[in-house]
């Protein structure tokens, strides 16, 4: 009789603290979210840091060069190391960004931390059936994932901030792609910057920088 | 032959690394190179990319206009710094290549896209007068009633505006 009891009080102790710990999950996770929404957007105090990791995600073709434009006005040494993502379908980009590095490498008498490139999934190709992107953008969200962890996992784990800025393509003159869309409504990005005054009227919180190109 | 050399006037038309037959036949279609001659260019480069119809090469022999073609090359900066017009995909690496080197540009939608977002940049910067935008069926229309001295040159940008504020946003000193 006291076995079966036993039994029985060893198996709700479990699934209680099993159910215990999935609440404390979905809590710090909702901290965290909470957290996030509140943080993005506020600038940092000056003078906080010398450097910073620099993450570039590169799009193709187009995107590339006009990344690569943006970049050239940079201050190397703020935004160092640089660390350049290109989709696993594209060869083109990581080779400018390559010989944009080679062109702006200080003398060797400057110790600077080298760039790295890497690829990563797509989570969608020009023309891919929406349907079909659902199952390719999960695998690029778990290989976005793991390539962060790789760079810096402070900032996975959530014990460092990472400031996001996107800049709209160019080409967007009147509406936002697909990730600036995402980007701008859940408020991912820290700023947020537009090409064409129409996009500004339509995105207030967006800056209008002019054409960059 | 000399004064042919010093007369002459490329017109480079681009795909970029699109296919986009149906410009390369609207160019060499017999009323948009007779109306190219009128307008005295001499020579006619097509960079057709990925495209399946290949034009027919023309030495102009007969005073007729020089055709000549190739697929694609690693870079075109060469061929529109001689070009003294360009018909453009509307590919924006193309667009604001073209503009940069302060070339006159006829951009050319490609009808044939899905979604095509590619036009709202060709037709912004025509408003500003800074290009003539079209489409293959109405190209020679266009060549006929351009005025290229009208265009205005396109000033360069250059992200300076957004390194300034990220820059601010980092807590960075203004320089």
């Amino acid at each position: 009789m006291e076995e079966g009891c036993s039994c029985i009080y060893s198996r709700m102790a479990s699934r209680f603290s099993i159910g215990l710990l999935m609440i404390l999950a979905i809590v710090l996770l909702m901290v965290r979210v909470l957290y996030v929404i509140y943080r993005c957007g506020k600038p940092l105090p000056k003078g906080v840091s010398q450097s910073f990791t620099t993450l570039i995600v590169l799009g193709s073709g187009g995107h590339t060069a006009e990344m690569l434009s943006l970049l050239s006005v940079l201050r190397k040494d703020r935004f160092t190391p640089r660390f350049y993502i290109a989709a696993a379908t594209d060869n083109m980009s990581l080779q400018k960004a390559r010989s944009f590095e080679d062109s702006v490498a200080e003398k060797p008498a400057v110790k600077e931390a080298s760039s790295q490139f890497m690829q990563i999934y797509r989570s969608r190709e020009v023309g891919q059936s929406y349907v079909t992107s659902v199952w390719t953008t999960i695998v690029a969200i778990v290989h976005a994932l793991w390539l962060m962890i790789r760079i810096r996992p402070q900032v996975v784990l959530g014990i460092r901030w990472s400031s996001i800025f996107y800049v709209e393509s160019v080409a967007r003159v009147k509406k936002l792609s697909l990730s600036g869309v995402l980007l701008y409504k859940l408020r991912i990005a820290d700023q947020f910057f537009v090409q064409w005054p129409q996009l500004q009227n339509k995105y207030p919180r967006a800056h209008y920088v002019g054409c960059l190109m | 032959m000399e004064d042919r050399e010093n007369a002459k006037r490329v017109v480079f038309v681009t795909v970029g690394t699109t296919s986009f037959d149906a410009l390369v036949k609207a160019v060499v279609s017999e009323d948009v190179k007779d109306e190219l001659q009128k307008r005295g260019f001499t020579h006619l480069l097509i960079q057709m990319g990925r495209g399946i119809f290949f034009p027919n090469k023309c030495d102009g022999a007969d005073g007729s206009l020089v055709v000549d073609y190739f697929t694609f090359s690693s870079s075109i900066a060469d061929y529109i710094r001689s070009a003294s017009l360009v018909i453009s995909h509307a590919g924006s690496g193309s667009i604001f290549e073209t503009l940069k080197l302060g070339k006159p540009l006829i951009v050319v939608v490609n009808e044939d896209l899905m979604d095509n977002h590619q036009c709202e940049l060709a037709e912004a910067l025509e408003e500003r007068k800074h290009l003539y935008y079209t489409h293959p069926h109405t190209l020679h229309q266009t060549l006929t009633k351009m005025e290229l001295e009208s265009l205005v040159q396109y000033t360069p940008g250059d992200g300076t505006p957004v390194a300034r504020i990220i820059d601010r946003f980092l807590g960075f000193p203004d320089d």
